[in-house]
């Protein structure tokens, strides 16, 4: 993956730039040498590996400040890290900068549960928010899969979602302000209440993938935690007529906490890994899951019964307890490292589709599956027609590499040719980056531009990433998963 | 100042009117001209031709249509096919002294939201992509319509609620959703203000998953339970149970009618006179606001989002009492003026003052999409 070529000058004031750290962020806050550094090398998306000047773990607002301004001042560049669970790139360092680190920023800062809010520094995992009020039967709503590991922060520069943003949305419906330093130090409170006082800038800084500036602190809404919780599980003849029922469902007036899908390839393999007592002869399944008071949970699943067997079922089992829910999305939340079981690599993709296109982009799929000659299972959160295919290859084995990029590449155009986007959660990164002009035109990107030049006109903050570079390389929009070994956070369950 | 009107009868029409580099007030419906800051210039753009549903799919749970589509005819679709646009668009033109005819553009471009925002979200949480026309009289596009996207910079959330001052939209898609199969109003009367909040606070931190909670003085204290049949008699059990106190149930028609009278402020009376504030704050400090407001003379209050939102009416005089009121906010709380004669609103901020550097870096991002201050200029001041 090509990166912007580093600017020799700055790297040459290297030393410069960590004495004038060292007299912001005193003791361990400041790494340079290399063994720590390397810690710091990759995100989630761990293809890619890029040595930092340095890396900073600022304490203080007024610390994250002096840094930017000292990084403004230097031509430093400053690539703002959370948990590091992108899957874009999104915290790739860049040679000639530092890589900020919000890890230290890790304290809730007050839980207001009359108001149903809590005000949290960005380094605080997502998970940790849900716990800090579990007790007094409160969450926070979107639950990437990464919870336990992503920070608040980073949820919300990718604006993360989850399998339950379907009912509960993403996060940029889930909060409510955010604090903001900008390039020139500045300190900038966005957003508030339920509507805001000015422009929506908190809008437009949810999903703005580290590009204009560093987030400090930002406030949640809570949500009193559902009844009950239960989910059925239902195998189809085939992708269509699971896509019907799904449909079905939707126009039924019923929204699900979560209806996810897959295909036969990938409830063999998961199946065969964890033993969740799927149907093996079914060619699709689907999790649909009901949440809320528990005659409101029986009713409608009785509904999603009823519909399920219209459209074809030919099986449907309900979960009777919390244990059998559990299993049920056991193997659903098993089918990445399951599909690392029998392919020595594979690379997902993330695009986001019209939802009555499924049936059809999962049609061409098998079709490209053929034409490049590799297998692929299919894993979505079918509610809200967001693909997860799961390219199969083997990168040993020359030409299998470059078929597994084209055939990525081809989903995601024809996940744009059916008035679908590139990436439905995971983000841009520098991973879609060159996709980017296959969806907007020049002028759609130009306008977005513009808004990264009023943030940050010398391109300091997170370059590389989102805007195609100038010079295009083979686009391709994917992930790819080695062997294992050198993917990042191997024991996370995965979406 | 005699206006010229200049009706574009499509995008592209917008567009050219756009390059001719002159300022424009831009219109829809025109039931929203007297909202925000009046805008002095000579040129009217009407967009109310770009009309019409281009595509609206229930399964999809989208909708696509032209931003000068009325929103009763967008309303009266969703409706065939039990849907709706959750965010409970208000309908103020009574209160603002227009006439009817809201479009879809003019609801985006506002980011109303009605009583539900605090169970489904705001305007801004539904608007999923949009096509329109920058000051530069170039034409973008921004979103999808996919309902789940983060492809790029989330121009419609920046977009909505920008009153028209960045860019004139043409085509937008929102995200709608099934309407409820039925609902019921559980009524406490005779409450005041801080038992008030008090009893929304705890409905609302339960899981009676409420689609609204409002107080008026006088009615008391309004709890919507929207849902299927089976769903909403289970959580009206529970929750009275909870709340433990004398009440009335509303069935359906009832429950309706007072929640559309409330999304319509109609609690607040005509507006002959009058200016109307809409003050956003943390629930648990609205009573301590509604005690203050007393030193502002004669004036009526209500609440909705469960206390999160004062509307406050109150003679305008001259100034709407504008200095008076927002010296009584606490630090989290900001005030909008939303109904007052132009005078007052030419000389008073409607919108609530911010910090030199926040009101520095929103303009500049409002440059980005109109260097030369072409759109509804003045506006959103
Ligand atoms: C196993 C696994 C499962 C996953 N499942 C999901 C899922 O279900 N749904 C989903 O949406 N995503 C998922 N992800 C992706 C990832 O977890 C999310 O994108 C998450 O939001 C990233 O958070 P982070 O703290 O790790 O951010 P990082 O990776 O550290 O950073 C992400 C981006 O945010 C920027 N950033 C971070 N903190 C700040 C800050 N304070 N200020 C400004 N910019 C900042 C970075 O520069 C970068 O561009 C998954 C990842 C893994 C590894």
């Amino acid at each position: 993956m090509r990166m912007p070529d580093p600017d020799e000058q700055a790297i040459g004031r290297r030393r410069q730039l960590v004495e004038g750290l060292r007299r912001i962020v005193p003791g361990e806050g400041v790494i340079v040498d290399e063994e720590s550094l390397t810690a710091y090398d990759c995100d989630a998306l761990s293809a890619y590996r890029q040595r930092p000047l340095a890396a900073v773990l600022p304490e203080t607002v007024d610390q994250v400040s002096r840094v930017l301004r000292l990084c403004g001042e230097l031509g430093i560049k400053v690539v703002p890290r959370g948990g590091g669970t992108s899957l874009s790139g999104g915290s790739l360092p860049v040679a000639d900068g530092i890589v900020l680190a919000m890890g230290r920023f890790n304290r809730i800062l007050e839980i207001d549960l009359a108001n149903r809010q809590a005000r949290v520094q960005p380094g605080v995992t997502n998970l940790a928010i849900s716990k800090a009020v579990d007790a007094d039967g409160f969450y926070y709503a979107p639950d990437p899969s990464s919870q336990i590991a992503c920070s608040i922060g980073g949820n919300v520069s990718e604006n993360a979602g989850g399998v339950h943003c379907l009912k509960y949305g993403m996060t940029s419906n889930n909060v409510l302000a955010v604090e903001f330093v900008t390039l020139e130090g500045e300190v900038i409170r966005f957003g508030g209440g339920y509507d805001q006082p000015g422009l929506d800038m908190m809008g437009l800084l949810v999903g703005s993938e580290g590009l204009l500036g560093v987030i400090t602190e930002v406030t949640v809404r809570l949500l009193p935690k559902p009844e009950t919780q239960r989910a059925a599980l239902i195998g189809f003849p085939s992708n269509r007529r699971a896509a019907d029922a799904v449909a079905a469902i939707i126009a039924a007036g019923i929204i699900p906490a979560g209806m996810e899908m897959m295909d036969k390839p990938a409830i063999k393999v998961t199946e065969d890994f964890v033993h969740a007592g799927y149907p093996l002869h079914v060619e699709a399944l689907l999790i649909v899951e009901l949440d809320g008071p528990k005659v409101e949970v029986d009713h409608l699943l009785a509904e999603v019964e009823k519909i399920a067997k219209e459209n074809g079922a030919e099986t449907c089992v309900v979960s009777e307890t919390e244990a059998q829910r559990l299993t049920f999305w056991a193997g659903r939340k098993a089918a990445f490292p399951a599909v690392g079981r029998i392919s020595r690599d594979y690379m997902t993709m993330d695009g986001s589709i019209p939802r009555g296109q499924l049936p059809d982009v999962l049609d061409h799929i098998a079709e490209l599956s053929e034409k490049h000659g590799l297998r692929v299972a299919n894993v979505f959160h079918a509610g809200d027609g967001n693909l997860h295919p799961l390219i199969l290859f083997d990168a040993s084995k020359p030409g299998e590499l470059e078929a597994a990029e084209n055939f990525g590449a081809d989903i995601l155009r024809k996940c744009i040719a059916v008035g679908g986007v590139l990436t439905g959660e995971h983000g841009v990164g520098i991973e879609k980056r060159d996709l980017m002009s296959e969806q907007f035109s020049e002028v759609d990107l130009d306008q977005q531009r513009r808004l990264k030049d009023v943030f940050d006109p010398a391109g300091l903050f997170n370059p590389g990433k989102v805007f195609p570079l100038l010079h295009r390389c083979v686009a391709d929009g994917r992930m790819i998963v080695s062997a294992g070994a050198n993917y990042a956070f191997p024991d996370l369950p995965r979406f | 100042m005699p206006l010229d009107i200049l009706k574009a009868g499509d995008e592209a029409a917008v567009a050219d009117i756009l390059k001719q580099g002159k300022p424009v007030e831009i219109t829809g419906g025109g039931t929203k001209l007297g909202l925000g800051r009046p805008v002095a210039v000579e040129r009217r753009l009407d967009v109310s031709a770009l009309s019409g549903i281009t595509a609206y799919e229930p399964a999809e749970l989208l909708l696509t249509a032209a931003a000068g589509t009325p929103l009763s005819q967008i309303e009266a679709t969703l409706s065939q096919h039990g849907q709706c646009l959750a965010f409970e668009p208000p309908d103020l033109s009574q209160l603002l002294g227009a006439g009817a005819g809201q479009t879809l553009g003019g609801v985006v471009a506002t980011n109303l939201s009605g009583p539900r925002r605090i169970s489904a979200g705001a305007a801004r949480d539904h608007v999923l992509g949009l096509r329109a026309v920058n000051g530069r009289g170039e034409i973008f596009r921004a979103g999808g319509k996919v309902v789940k996207n983060v492809t790029g910079y989330d121009l419609p959330k920046l977009l909505t609620g920008s009153f028209g001052t960045m860019a004139v939209f043409t085509e937008l898609t929102l995200k709608v959703l099934p309407a409820a199969e039925t609902e019921e109003t559980i009524a406490l009367p005779g409450l005041d203000c801080a038992e008030a909040v008090t009893v929304m606070c705890q409905a609302l931190g339960s899981s009676a998953a409420l689609s609204g909670a409002a107080w008026v003085p006088g009615t008391g204290v309004a709890l919507r339970l929207e849902g299927f049949g089976p769903s909403v008699e289970a959580r009206r059990q529970r929750l009275l149970a909870l709340l433990g106190r004398d009440a009335d149930v509303w069935a359906a028609p009832a429950s309706k009618a007072w929640w559309r009278e409330m999304r319509d402020l109609a609690p607040l009376g005509s507006g002959a006179g009058q200016a109307v504030w809409k003050i956003s704050i943390p629930a648990t400090q609205a009573p301590a606001l509604l005690e203050k407001l007393k030193s502002l003379g004669e004036h009526k209050a209500a609440l909705d989002w469960g206390g999160a939102l004062v509307w406050v009416s109150l003679p305008c005089g001259t100034d709407a009492k504008a200095g008076d009121l927002r010296a009584l906010l606490p630090p989290d709380a900001y005030a909008m003026l939303m109904v007052a004669p132009a005078e007052v609103r030419a000389s008073q901020p409607v919108f609530q003052p911010r910090p030199a550097a926040q009101m520095a870096i929103e303009e500049k991002v409002r440059r980005s999409f109109d260097p030369d201050a072409l759109l509804n200029p003045g506006r959103m001041v």
